[in-house]
């Protein structure tokens, strides 16, 4: 037991202290006070219930966007799309709550949700599917059609479905205050962390629980192999790919109903890009995308206190979070090297 | 009161901040009147990078100009977009730095997220950059604050009548949004008042802050022979640095950038936030009612001219002096009908007048006659 | 008429030179991705190593004077970022496009980070060779202004082409692409050529970020790109790992975005958010009609096949 936990909790760990100690030395280098730095990022991060709320609270859309990337990973695929399933998702959300406006909210929310994931699963689903059946390269096809969801998007939403009201911000109409989703509890947080929680904890049950994600992990790691023993390969593939698209377009679906109320270009906020991140960093796991998520939120929640009492450039989250994500990739080689551990358990 | 108890307790633990920290936060819970005498807190937002050479620089320059005054702290913090991220940037200054008066200062912070965050802290004012304010629908402790800056592109545009000699001008612009589109028929309107032949050419590059695309409408303005250049970006420095390099007049925005083109450079219309937020300060300092809608032009020195560029005609100077002091006197009424789009269309019927503070004006969505151009995405 | 048709050619020559200048950089970027693509390995990271490039090469333009030092400090930049990509890929189990994004994510954070005292100032900048000189009108002159730094990837883009079919360093780069086993069987250092050719592409990605600072559009600015570095990937798929090709799609590439400004300048104004993705869209096409799934795309290096 020890020895199977041993190495996807101490390595990543171990990672993430390397990682801090090599941004304390560059921020020390550029002549601040590393320590005070700490300090702040904790207490901006974790360091009060507001802290706490502030960080789960961003922490929600990197949840959703993380498993555009993680699910088509286990499979084989590396799908930068998340941004663009955000936009599409969030756009098809909106203009299903304008549509239903005086319908009851529930009915409203619902619909909107179906939409949004429908729209974000379909555009991450025909990224795949062009790579089964076309040989397109996902990861390229992905990135394209971000760019292509943002034009769409700029483009309705300054012309045919712009609000008149909206003067020097144009968005789309707003989908009605009482169908707006509401914060959890007395918190300030909306349920779009509840949500992300929710949908990590399901796929992780589906990809690591059931037949499917079994399926789908023997196909990742050797698809010739899984073709020969006969598994549904394109089924597998376009599947988990609508599962991804539908938790980012869910993404943008939650920045439509619980933060602006209508779709305007603030849908691009890079969470998709973000995403990308967490899900690497969590190794493609479900259930490791929350902390990893939660952790990213805190780095972002902390960025403003950093610029506040340090005087230090908003870049230096960025900066962080470039560090973290390359000494956790450089620690992957680590893996399967404590084996000996594993052996002298045995030996016991 | 838990959030404040929790929040004291982890001040306790940092050095040197102690005492500051400590008033600040119970500040936030006492009546106006018992904190005038303490350091007032004041945060500053901004969309972009504090140094921009733009419309957020000129924020950040008015944010440092309080550096003078000891009992201000001021914080801000750059590159917050409009999302969830701006809401949490105002709450982390209010319960993290004990900031009383917050200032956010791009347009789209407005709805929803000011008006989400601000009932949650009554004791705390929220004063918006963009003049959106109206008592019977936002509430009381949210204000906002605007300059009439199309005063001085109007200035601007007489100079660049008079100099122009192709009788062409360029003005590039981020998107077609009212405060852009009343820039460019100020202009228009100031430059056509000088020449009624002269016409502006608008090229809109569909984004704030996208230096490459700014730089090709330039190159391709002045292919097509327009010889005074201005715009109404994010950063004007790469639309000024080109037409520098290709030789022709330029007028500055948001800030002055006179030394980026030192042979080209007419005049320019800038913020001057400064006064503002020095005026903010004082107010609550003493304790006195903020109010919550500020505006102004020329007039209440929310606005300046850039110093005029050496090439400046005697008479082009003449005239502008002349139209900005008209502007200080209340006299000038650029939106004086008859005034028709570009279409042919009479928007203003002869007779017919808006003054400058009318909120007709703040939905603009046509185009004078004289620019070529169209308001459609 | 005559003066309609002369105003038409004055646009094209326009859009020519629009193209040369905005098609630089995606030059100078898609040759060095191509050259480390042909290696067997992707490098999303050199939208990270463009923004250093163009921070570093600014800043020491700015410091010593020189453009031209700045073009070189730019130019190692990016063969350190590609250092790091290649060391970091040779290691077990690490994904190429994740560290490209890693570095992506640093090389943007640390531009930001180290460049903001470089916003102010102006730095000198790159010379120009004024081949328009011949004619009066100032926009075929304007047009014909064309960087030094053009002229140099434009005769690079054909000699490594000369490189891969031709020198036997060429044939290394492609065999360890091709198969890494052959290249093994050969005697090859299969790392070792692939962290040549990924400090090759950074040195080349870093001399187009330079491009962006010292020349076109100039200045050092947080917005400075948009894209270039990643673009450049999907226009090295789409120029069929050509570097002749590249040069094209570049000047393509160019023309498309600067085509925007210039149809409006003249008033022609439907739908430019729309125009914005015309390239991405063209790309796309291209790639759904060219590819298959049961062969490789002709030119792709096999081993980019086996990218998981």
């Amino acid at each position: 037991m020890m020895g199977r936990l041993f190495e996807p909790i101490v390595i990543p760990f171990a990672a993430l202290l390397v990682a801090l100690l090599l941004f304390g030395i560059f921020i020390t280098a550029a002549g601040a006070d590393a320590l005070g730095v700490f300090e702040s990022m904790y207490r901006g991060a974790f360091g009060t219930w507001f802290s706490w709320q502030n960080t789960l609270v961003r922490a929600a859309p990197l949840m959703l966007t993380a498993l555009c990337t993680a699910l088509p990973a286990r499979i084989g695929l590396i799908i930068i799309g998340g941004e663009g399933a955000v936009v599409v998702g969030g756009m098809t959300a909106a203009l299903t709550g304008i549509v239903l406006t005086h319908a009851s909210p529930i009915i409203v929310l619902t619909a909107m949700a179906f939409m949004g994931m429908t729209t974000g699963g379909l555009w991450i689903a025909a990224i795949s599917a062009l790579r089964h059946y076309r040989g397109v390269n996902e990861t390229i096809s992905s990135l394209l059609l971000n760019y292509i969801a943002i034009a769409i998007m700029n483009f309705l939403v300054f012309g045919p479905l712009r609000d008149p009201e909206t003067l020097n911000k144009p968005s789309t109409y707003h989908i009605g205050e009482a169908n707006m989703l509401t914060e959890m509890g007395s918190t300030s947080i909306h349920w779009g962390f509840g949500l992300g929680v929710i949908a990590c904890v399901a796929l992780w049950v589906l990809m690591r629980h059931t037949p499917f994600g079994f399926a789908v992990d023997i196909t990742g790691g050797n698809m010739r192999a899984a073709k020969l023993s006969g598994l549904p390969v394109a089924r597998l593939m376009i599947i988990t790919s609508l599962l991804a698209g539908a938790a980012a377009g869910l993404a943008g679906m939650i920045e439509v109903a619980a933060v602006h109320g209508r779709a305007n270009s603030s849908l691009n906020a890079n969470y998709g890009y973000e995403g990308i991140l967490v899900a690497f960093i969590a190794r493609h796991n479900p259930l490791a995308i929350i902390p990893v998520a939660i952790l990213f939120g805190g780095i972002r929640a902390s960025s403003g206190l950093l610029q506040r009492d340090h005087d230090l450039p908003d870049a230096s989250s960025l900066v962080l979070q470039g560090i973290i994500f390359i000494v956790i990739l450089a620690s992957e080689t680590l893996y399967g090297r404590f084996s000996w551990l594993r052996a002298k358990e045995k030996t016991v | 009161m838990k959030k404040n108890e929790v929040d004291n307790k982890r001040r306790t633990l940092l050095k040197g901040a102690l005492a500051v920290g400590m008033a600040t936060a119970l500040g936030g819970l006492l009546p106006s009147k018992a904190w005038a005498k303490k350091k007032v807190g004041m945060g500053f937002i901004y969309v972009g990078p504090r140094d921009d050479y733009g419309y957020n620089q000129s924020h950040y320059e008015g944010k440092s100009s309080l550096a003078k005054l000891d009992w201000v702290k001021a914080v801000d913090q750059e590159n917050v977009p409009e999302t969830i991220e701006v809401q949490k940037a105002m709450e982390s200054m209010i319960n993290l730095d004990g900031i009383q008066i917050v200032f956010p200062t791009s347009f789209g912070y407005f709805d929803p997220h000011i008006l989400k965050i601000a009932p949650k802290y009554p004791d705390v004012m929220f004063l918006h950059c963009g003049g959106l304010w109206d008592a019977k629908k936002h509430p009381k402790n949210v204000g906002s604050y605007f300059g009439y800056i199309d005063e001085a592109v109007y200035v601007a545009g007489i100079v660049a009548g008079h100099m122009s000699k192709t009788g062409k001008l360029g003005f590039i612009a981020a998107m077609p949004i009212p405060q852009v589109l009343r820039n460019i028929n100020n202009f228009t309107l100031a430059a056509r008042s000088v020449n009624p032949k002269i016409t502006t050419t608008v090229v809109f590059t569909g984004g704030w802050s996208l230096p490459v695309k700014e730089a090709e409408a330039a190159n391709s303005l002045i292919d097509q022979g327009i010889d005074v250049l201005t715009c109404h970006v994010d950063s004007p420095k790469v639309v000024i640095e080109t037409a520098e390099k290709r030789g022709i007049y330029s007028c500055g925005y948001h800030t002055n950038q006179a030394v980026l083109a030192p042979k080209g450079f007419l005049t320019g219309a800038q913020w001057n936030w400064s006064k503002v937020y020095q005026d903010y300060a004082e107010m609550i300092s003493k304790g006195t009612k903020i109010p919550n809608l500020v505006r102004g032009g020329f007039k209440e020195g929310l606005v300046t001219s850039s110093p005029y560029g050496k090439v400046v005609s005697a008479k082009a100077k003449e005239q502008a002096d002349k139209m900005r002091a008209s502007f200080m006197n209340g006299s000038m009424v650029v939106y004086k009908g008859p005034i028709k789009d570009n279409t042919g269309r009479v928007v203003i019927a002869a007779g017919k007048e808006y003054k400058q503070t009318d909120i007709w004006l703040e939905g603009m969505d046509w185009l004078a006659e004289g620019v070529i151009g169209s308001t459609k995405g | 008429m005559n003066e309609t048709e002369f105003s038409l050619l004055n646009i094209l020559i326009a859009v020519i030179g629009g193209a040369i200048r905005v098609g630089t950089p995606f030059l100078f970027v898609s040759l060095g991705e191509c050259l480390t693509e042909r290696s067997g390995r992707i490098n999303l990271g050199l939208e990270g190593t463009l923004m250093m490039g163009a921070m570093t090469g600014y800043g020491a333009s700015y410091l010593s004077g020189s453009p031209w030092l700045g073009v070189m400090a730019a130019g190692m930049t990016g063969v350190i970022l590609g250092g790091v990509h290649a060391l970091l890929c040779q290691q077990q189990k690490v994904n190429d496009i994740a560290v490209g994004i890693a570095l992506m994510l640093l090389g943007t954070g640390l531009a930001f980070f180290l460049g903001k005292p470089l916003i102010q100032p102006t730095a000198a900048h790159l010379p120009a060779l004024h081949l328009g000189s011949w004619s009066d009108s100032p926009v075929i002159q304007a047009a014909l202004d064309i960087n030094v730094l053009f002229v140099m990837g434009a005769l690079l883009a054909p000699a490594m082409a000369w490189f891969f079919r031709y020198s036997r360093w060429g044939l290394y780069v492609r065999t360890v692409g091709e198969s890494a086993d052959a290249a093994r069987a050969m005697g090859l250092n299969v790392n070792r050529v692939r962290m040549y050719s990924t400090m090759a592409g950074g040195f080349l990605a870093g001399v187009g970020g330079s491009f962006l600072s010292l020349y076109y559009p100039g200045g050092w600015s947080e917005g400075l790109s948009s894209g270039q570095g990643l673009m450049a990937v999907a226009l090295v798929i789409f120029a069929r790992w050509n570097p002749v090709y590249c040069l094209y799609a570049s000047l393509l590439f160019g023309a498309a975005a600067t085509l925007g400004p210039t149809l409006q300048s003249i008033g022609m104004t439907w739908g430019y958010y729309l125009f914005h993705a015309a390239p991405y869209v063209l790309t796309l096409i291209i790639m759904i009609t060219t590819s298959s799934s049961t062969r490789l795309l002709s030119g792709m290096p096999g081993q980019l096949s086996n990218v998981k």
